[in-house]
């Protein structure tokens, strides 16, 4: 298998690796990179585990060849604190209990945060359909909706 | 396996020329996961995002022009677009997760061949066209005549679809698509229905009716498009467009539905959608 | 919302702290088991039978041997042949067929290449010859006279069967005198309700990496729900002593039943030792749903006899259990689990059946999910039938302490009276049904069980504490073992770590199941900690010289009449010179475990052109004992109710005709997403386990019991249909209203 030099930026780094063409960025990421946060729950974009930004745009990393990436800005859950200081909605997923194992975690948060991004204000139906991609098995959905809501009203205060 | 990202229409022929069993792809959302399955194994993985060509969108001259690989998040985004074609929008947003929206584009829902494809049915309706670049240039072919069957096109080996055309929506004409599906996101259609109209005041004066899902590909239901033709959308009408859509339905059994639901339910969508794009097309409702 | 009967106000139990192995898993710093790699580490993949039941003929190997990359090849022949006596029998051929296949996707072979592509392309390269076998899928198929037999090794458990069997099981309870009964009943209705298979939907697939070293042991990393059950059943498949084995638990991605047993970690081991590398094994999706278990089909035929005042007075069932194609007890338990009314008279038949599918195992309250749908479906019919209101029918029947289960053991003190009246106290069992919707109660019941966990708390040096488990965390239990120690030593809960060790670090611990971590293992945590309390009384009376006696521990520090209390810290200061570390350990085989009850209530609305159901509003009540982490507690409920909605609407497996699964993806294996569902309202009800030092229940499986009847009773009052058959998808749904 042909063998590609891809150069991006991950988390804010300019990182390069080797990438065998037809691998996918979520191996990229978690076998060249390290960066094991984003998570292979079925390979078939159906459950949303493997959830990153490119260019600010969500997508699944299981569904993106790691050539792809070529120039692109890519954001897993590992780069999406500032610093020490965990990103609104890692907070209220905490304090609201928005997860038990944690697999699909990663990936919810990413495309929360791509939500937030784009829709400061979504009503809870918009929240239950933008994450409709996101697979958990663990909690009935509720929490997580519900720390969703938590995290846009403080970063609409933070904004004000 | 290999790679390729060509920047212009040209170098991606030169690549599929050259390379036998290469395959062209735009979000590979249906590709990546059947490579994955074994099957197919391409020898060159041609990328068309970075041709300019094939993710810009225009408007001007009395119609669009939209990239074959535009992801349909950018169209859904476009109010303009959305706006004149509503229904072609929400179908085209019907594609999956947000995950999937900002990857899939009309030339890969096409070309994928499925028969529940979300957006052709209403690329159908809307009468859409597209321009194919082909071993010795380009040509045009309507989107009807693109899919031969499940998984098989009319395209031959090298030729990719490069752009779409849509004439603007006429004054009193809309559109709209709806579908059946067990939940609410994530799944197949199990019954598609894509319709247009154009009204003269209350009455139809043309209609197209397109449903997916429910034939080897995408079918007009000519019979139903005739009976409402003057019509008021009045409920004997709907009755009758109904059943003629349940009876052009040549469906089968699987595991996303069973003969008789989706004849039953192809009626019943039909009948909806008309009522939405009638009264679009009525009052101008963008939604 | 909780319903709270007089128990104790505690300092932490009932508090909602951030959960210790939270911030990992927010940041993506969590060590999932495919997470994890080891130097020189090889990727191994299977090759599985194209064939529901098959002779395997030849198995050639050569040819994928000599390709690059490849390291080791592993067939049935490389392991040992248990004998059918061996408890473990049905394991060790589940997870690698011997000389036959018994369901399609069956392993037959494992590779272990360089890369998962080497490797793939080296499975593609074995050539297995198989001569077909006759193959039965449904009930009764296989119940039929003159049957094939679906596994040849398969006997009838708890009988002498001399003849191999399609019966697994065959269960018979009986009390009072039915027939009697239904002939004096005012009304008498009878059902047959059918349940397709169903799948745990945990979205991590079996991961593991093991690496066996040249002394000949195997150190494991794996996803699992009980690392000691790994440990055994890795050790037996190999033929080992259990010494070869350790087990450390990886953070596990949702289980719900699917990880109590093992499918790829004796394999990895093996392929390891032949290679003397490690080898990490990780399913794909398809995998998963292919040849890891799903939760049995079954059959269940309900006669439920009643006054016309609404009291229950027989009940007749027939159970039948698919259980795939090795034995298991999934009949007897779900006639067991019948348990939630007086029900004087009673008879129950209950069968676990063998088909050439893949192996079921445990879901979430196992087997009983599929009776509850039968019984309360027609307990609802007759609330309806009689014109009572279905809570207060469900009230004049509901077993109390003293009321005989099934089995014919007495109820403990249960909380079934309680959560009934918590769902009538509701604001939403109060609020009037949207038009044109339906509301559908339901109830549901588990026993919870207790087993063997162990426990080692150590107190540090500066009065910080860690707590050690033996117990995978699937739901939020180490914050659970660190509340119940924060009471117990009078310690913020965060100066408190909780973990979960390696099966060579803490005693051994039975698996996290049958929801009884929080109870058993909770036990063993406060009794190490009332150990290290003696022992920190002791330490104090040294300090001040003092008689032990009169030394008590209060609110974190050892308190003795005329003295300065002396804190909990100051005594880790001083350990060393009072008798050293202080450390200790409890294991224990908890006995009484407290049942759980739950009531559940649903508003949902139907398309009635398209049969599409709309879940409107959801409410789940619970008996949890005492809520330890109450928000974690919730999460069960709302967890259980969403896979029970699941079940009720749209998961199923769909099997083509030579067996293989035609829906092996979480595009067509529909598990709810997002969208689909409304908030899941919760009302913890609180009965204290009389049992239990801070009356803990056990709250994990209860919750998927009562939603695919509660559903089942909406729809009937929503649309005047009675679904008897699961799932309630809208193909199911609309073809019913079409008969109406």
């Amino acid at each position: 298998m042909n063998r590609t030099h891809v150069n991006c930026t991950v988390n804010g780094d300019d990182v390069d690796f080797l990438a065998a063409d037809g691998i996918s960025l979520l191996d990229a990421l978690r076998d060249e990179l390290g960066l094991t946060g984003a998570k292979e729950g079925c390979g078939t974009g159906d459950c949303g585990a493997c959830s990153v930004l490119i260019d600010g745009k969500l997508n699944c990393s299981c569904l993106v060849l790691a050539p792809e990436a070529e120039g692109a800005e890519i954001v897993t859950v590992e780069g999406i604190a500032d610093g020490d200081r965990l990103h609104p909605l890692q907070q209220t997923f905490l304090e609201g209990a928005a997860l038990q194992c944690g697999i699909c975690t990663p990936g919810v948060l990413v495309a929360a945060k791509a939500l937030l991004d784009a829709n400061p204000d979504p009503t809870e139906t918009e929240i239950r359909y933008a994450l409709a991609g996101n697979l958990c098995r663990c909690t009935g959905y509720d929490k997580i909706i519900r720390s969703v809501q938590e995290a846009a009203v403080q970063l609409r205060e933070a904004t004000r | 396996m290999r790679y390729a990202a060509p920047t212009s229409v040209d170098e991606a022929r030169s690549l599929l020329v050259d390379n036998p069993g290469s395959r062209v792809f735009a979000g590979a959302t249906d590709l990546i996961p059947q490579i994955r399955a074994g099957r197919p194994q391409p020898s060159v993985m041609v990328d068309l995002k970075r041709i300019e060509r094939l993710t810009s969108v225009s408007h001007g001259d009395g119609g669009w022009t939209i990239g074959a690989a535009t992801p349909t998040a950018a169209l859904t985004a476009d109010v303009d677009f959305a706006t004149m074609f509503p229904g072609l929008s929400e179908a085209s947003g019907l594609i999956g997760s947000d995950q999937i929206q900002n990857r899939s584009s009309w030339g890969g829902n096409l070309c994928n061949a499925s028969p529940a494809a979300d957006s052709v049915p209403a690329l159908v309706a809307n009468d859409a066209r597209v321009v194919i670049a082909s071993a010795g240039g380009t040509r045009t072919a309507p989107v009807d005549e693109i899919i031969t069957g499940p998984g098989q096109t009319s395209l031959s080996e090298g030729e990719f679809i490069i752009e779409f055309t849509l004439a603007d929506m006429l004054a009193g004409a809309s559109d709209a698509y709806l579908r059946i599906i067990p939940r609410t996101e994530m799944d197949i259609a199990v019954v598609g229905a894509g319709v247009r109209l154009t009204m003269d005041g209350d009455a139809v004066a043309v209609a197209k009716i397109v449903l997916g899902a429910v034939a080897p590909t995408a079918i007009r239901v000519v019979e139903a498009e005739a009976a409402l033709v003057g019509s008021t959308l009045d409920e004997a009408t709907l009755a009758r467009v109904a059943e003629a859509a349940s009876a052009t339905c040549n469906p089968i059994n699987d595991k996303r539905g069973t003969i008789e639901y989706r004849r039953q339910v192809a009626g019943v969508i039909t009948k909806r959608a008309l009522v939405i794009a009638a009264d679009r097309a009525q009052n101008g409702a963008t939604s | 919302m909780t319903a709270t009967e007089n128990r104790p106000t505690y300092k932490w139990v009932g508090t909602r702290p951030i959960r210790h192995d939270g911030y990992d898993k927010v940041t993506g710093k969590a060590r999932f088991a495919a997470d994890l790699d080891l130097p020189g580490q090889l990727r191994a993949v299977y090759v599985r039978s194209p064939h529901a039941h098959a002779r395997i003929m030849s198995i050639d190997t050569e040819a994928a041997e000599a390709m690059p990359g490849v390291k080791a090849v592993v067939t049935g022949a490389d392991f040992p042949d248990l004998g059918v006596a061996d408890p473990e029998y049905d394991v060790s051929v589940n997870v690698m067929a011997r000389d036959t296949v018994y369901y399609h996707g069956h392993a037959v072979a494992a590779v272990a290449a360089t890369s998962r592509e080497l490797a793939a392309e080296a499975a593609a390269a074995i050539v297995v010859e198989y001569e077909e076998l006759p193959a039965v899928f449904t009930i009764d198929e296989a119940m039929a006279e003159g049957a094939p037999l679906v596994n040849e090794n398969n006997y009838t458990k708890f009988i002498k069967a001399d003849e191999p069997s399609n019966l697994s099981t065959i269960t018979n309870l009986e009390r009072g005198e039915v027939d009697g009964a239904f002939a004096a009943a005012d009304l008498v209705i009878e059902r047959e309700f059918t349940t397709s298979a169903v799948h745990q939907g945990y979205i991590e697939p079996h991961a593991c990496v093991v690496d066996t070293g040249a002394d000949g042991k195997a150190s494991v990393w794996c996803s699992s729900q009980g690392h000691f059950r790994v440990r055994s059943s890795t050790a037996a498949v190999l033929g080992w002593d259990v010494s070869r084995v350790k087990v450390t638990p990886a953070e596990i991605g949702g289980g719900f039943g699917g990880k109590t047993t093992i499918y790829i970690e004796p394999i990895a081991a093996r392929l390891s030792e032949m290679a003397g590398r490690p080898v990490k094994i990780v399913m794909t999706r398809d995998e998963v749903f292919r040849a890891t278990g799903p939760a049995p089909a079954s059959k269940v035929r309900v006669r439920v006899g009643a006054t016309n005042d609404g009291e229950l007075t027989a009940l007749e069932a027939w159970m039948a259990y698919n259980v795939g194609a090795f034995g298991n007890v999934a009949g007897m338990v779900g006639a067991m689990s019948v348990a939630s009314y007086k029900f004087p008279n009673l008879k129950l038949e209950a069968y676990s059946v063998l088909t050439n599918l893949p192996k079921s195992a445990a879901y979430r309250s196992p087997s009983a999910p599929h009776a509850a749908f039968a019984i309360e479906s027609v307990v609802d019919e007759i609330a309806q039938k009689l014109d009572i209101d279905p809570i207060e029918l469900r009230l004049k029947n509901a077993a109390v302490e003293g009321d005989l289960t099934a089995m014919g053991m007495p109820h403990p003190r249960i909380g079934f009276v309680e959560c009934l009246e918590a769902v009538r106290e509701s604001e939403h069992y109060g609020s009037p049904v949207p038009a044109g919707a339906g509301r559908g109660i339901a109830a549901g019941f588990w026993f919870n069980i207790g087993e063997q966990s162990s426990a080692t708390v150590h107190v540090n040096e500066d009065g910080t504490a860690t707590v050690i488990t033996g117990s995978p965390d699937i739901g939020g239990s180490r914050a659970s073992m660190a509340l119940m120690a924060a009471e117990e030593l009078g310690l913020d809960v965060h100066s408190i770590t909780p973990l979960v060790a390696d099966t060579e670090s803490v005693g051994f611990t039975d698996t996290t199941e049958g929801s009884r971590t929080t109870f058993a293992t909770g036990m063993a945590v406060v009794h190490a900690c009332r150990e290290l309390i003696d022992d920190m009384r002791s330490r104090a009376a040294t300090i001040l010289s003092v008689d032990v006696d009169e030394v008590v521990w209060v609110d974190g520090a050892a308190v003795a009449e005329g003295n300065d209390p002396v804190p909990l810290a100051s005594i880790a200061a001083q350990a060393k010179r009072t008798g050293g570390p202080l450390t200790a350990s409890a294991s224990l085989n908890a006995g009484g475990a407290g049942p759980s009850f739950a009531v559940h209530c649903c508003d949902l609305s139907i398309d009635e052109e398209t049969g599409h159901t709309t879940v409107l509003r959801y409410t789940a009540a619970q008996d949890a004992g005492t809520a330890i982490h109450p928000s974690y507690v919730e999460g069960q409920l709302q967890g259980g109710s969403v896979q029970g909605i699941g079940w009720a609407l749209n998961e199923e497996y769909i099997f083509n005709d030579d067996g293989s699964v035609d829906n092996p993806s979480f595009l067509d294996y529909r598990i709810p997403v997002a969208s689909d569902l409304p908030m899941i309202e919760t009302i913890i009800v609180e009965v204290p386990n009389p049992s239990h030092p801070y009356g803990v229940r056990g709250v994990g499986e209860t919750g998927i019991v009562p939603p695919m009847a509660t559903i089942a009773n909406a729809i009937s009052r929503a649309a005047g249909i009675r679904m008897t058959a699961l799932p309630m998808s809208p193909p199911h749904v609309l073809r019913a209203l079409n008969e109406r």
